[in-house]
């Protein structure tokens, strides 16, 4: 049983992706993660200029998820240029993750990255705690969507997945406008909320920035629920995100419409091996439940 | 322990010298020597400090150098503090070793001092008024830049003259970088391994945000502790170190930026 997967004409392993956000800071962490069992990885999104991000505590642990408002801290352009030379020496296609407040600030950075070895480009329009970007900025919007997405799509010499938010009324509408505006794949979902934890013997809010974007198992019904929708509203592929810690949330995702699975939380609960995990855990799922391959199963629930 | 910061009260607060000060806080923390805790000032900052006494009470010592220690000196006995933890792996206790420290870096190696009874401890300070821990330790070997106090010259002078004698078998080490990549240099010599504490910029301190790498190790979870074999492969170990950003920089850069 092997779980190859052909994302947009990438050819990955298996289907689990390291999400953007975590632990994709430097080539070296990257190789960790290939070396962990990941399909592919994806960067921490990069903006052309460096930022520093929101003050500290900018990722907390909670009960039944986590919490982060990191805020897009980033060494800009020209550190990601220094950082992630020669990347074809990984053994794993690597996603660039790309940000920016207007269309040319996307497409100055996609540019700038053109000679590095990235499968595909992805843009979050969808960060819910970062003024002037995502959905503080309305980039979540269908027409903002369409609007950056085309202009990424000209720009980028490789394929552009749309990272869309879960707080959005109409996912399937927003999937439209990135298909229309060229995307050859929807990444579902980013982080819900803005949320917020008070410690109340501090009477503050946790968080440096007060607020932050939750992920985790917490969220993983919702994320379903977005893939499963996304699934129901365009032709392009769909990496699931969102609480994915097990073998069987995958086939869950799966079955909900995702071609791909990207994995950011799971690395706290399980280890950055939550990907040899999850892989092994689907092709035994698979095995016991005669399937014979992931094809069968893909949007399964829709039938 | 909680994930999520908790409130503790400061019960008792210790002048160490001019510079350092030990805050006391009244909860107990399960920790091995050499994990560290994550303080946060609300509206202000979370950084990690690691424990300097482990017991009913939990210490930790700290040296005033930027904006977030200048605001914990500001604070008196009775005031709370938020805190979360332990994280990291923590030293590794072994017979027949050398304790390595260098100015504050004796705070994490403290408690593993204690523990082993028959190890040699060398404390190195710039000079006599940035010594701490003199009356904790009193058989420590101290040396100072200046001579001030103890011997004069540097920790891996001393270091040397007890490897050459024999018998020791592993290293402990904390304190400027440089200072342990020196130490490290001389264990490699000596085909001793060493353990060093690395420090760097921490922002989740359980291994997700990727923020505090090194060689492609989050020093946060898989360190502070860092054992041989992986400081080996390390080219940043001694080197280079991440700011804010992410942007990777020079380590005199980054001491500089961590002042601020």
């Amino acid at each position: 049983m092997n779980l190859e997967t052909n994302l947009c004409g990438i050819k990955l392993k298996n289907p689990t992706i390291l999400a953007s956000g975590i632990l994709g800071v430097s080539k070296s962490l990257l190789k960790n993660v290939i070396e962990n069992g990941a399909g592919a990885v994806t960067i921490k999104s990069i903006s052309y200029e460096p930022r520093d991000g929101h003050k500290n505590p900018t990722i907390l642990e909670f009960d039944s998820g986590m919490i982060n408002a990191v805020g897009y801290s980033n060494p800009g352009l020209h550190g990601a240029l220094d950082e992630f030379t020669d990347l074809k020496d990984l053994n794993a296609p690597v996603f660039a993750s790309v940000i920016g407040k207007e269309p040319e600030d996307f497409t100055k950075v996609i540019e700038g990255l053109g000679n590095l070895d990235f499968s595909a480009i992805e843009i979050p329009l969808s960060c819910p705690h970062t003024p002037g970007f995502g959905t503080l900025a309305g980039q979540d919007s269908p027409e903002k969507t369409l609007e950056i997405t085309k202009a990424v799509v000209k720009a980028a010499k490789v394929p552009v997945f749309v990272k869309l938010s879960p707080n959005t009324k109409n996912i399937g509408e927003v999937a439209m406008a990135a298909e229309k505006g060229g995307a050859s794949g929807i990444t579902a979902v980013n982080t819900l909320g803005p949320g917020m934890i008070i410690n109340i013997e501090a009477a503050k809010p946790v968080m440096g920035f007060k607020i932050g974007g939750l992920s985790g198992p917490a969220i993983k019904p919702i994320a379903v629920r977005c893939v499963y929708d996304v699934y129901g509203s365009v032709k392009i592929p769909i990496i699931g995100v969102g609480g994915i810690t097990t073998g069987k949330d995958a086939i869950e995702m799966v079955m909900a419409g995702a071609t791909a699975i990207g994995i950011g939380s799971g690395v706290n609960y399980r280890g950055n091996d939550v990907f040899t995990k999850i892989c092994n855990e689907m092709k035994d799922w698979i095995e016991k439940n005669n399937y014979n391959s992931l094809e069968e199963i893909r949007g399964i629930v829709h039938e | 322990m909680s994930k999520l910061p908790e409130m503790v009260k400061i019960t008792k607060i210790t002048q160490e010298n001019p510079y350092v000060k030990t805050f006391f806080l009244d909860t107990e923390i399960e920790a091995k020597p050499g994990q560290f805790v994550m303080l946060w000032l609300p509206e202000i900052d979370e950084k990690p400090f690691s424990i300097s006494y482990i017991g009913k009470e939990t210490g930790i010592t700290v040296e005033e150098k930027g904006k977030f220690t200048k605001a914990m000196f500001g604070l008196k006995e009775g005031q709370k503090i938020g805190i979360r933890g332990p994280y990291g792996n923590g030293f590794t206790p072994k017979e027949n070793s050398c304790i390595v420290a260098g100015g504050c870096g004796i705070a994490p190696l403290s408690t593993l001092a204690e523990k082993m009874n028959n190890s040699v401890l060398i404390m190195g300070t710039r000079t006599k008024d940035r010594l701490i821990f003199e009356n904790r330790f009193p058989n420590a070997n101290i040396v100072t830049d200046d001579g001030t106090v103890g011997k004069k010259g540097f920790t891996t002078d001393v270091l040397e003259e007890f490897l050459k004698k024999g018998n020791i078998k592993n290293v402990y080490t904390c304190g400027p970088e440089i200072m342990m990549k020196k130490v490290f240099e001389i264990c490699e010599k000596h085909n001793i391994e060493c353990q060093a504490s690395l420090e760097r910029f921490m922002k989740c301190g359980f291994g997700v945000c990727g923020q505090c790498e090194v060689g492609g190790v989050c020093v946060c979870k898989e360190g502070p502790v860092i054992l041989s074999d992986k400081l080996r492969k390390m080219k940043d170990f001694g080197s280079h170190a991440r700011l804010k950003s992410g942007k990777r920089v020079p380590i005199s850069e980054y001491a500089k930026w961590r002042c601020v």
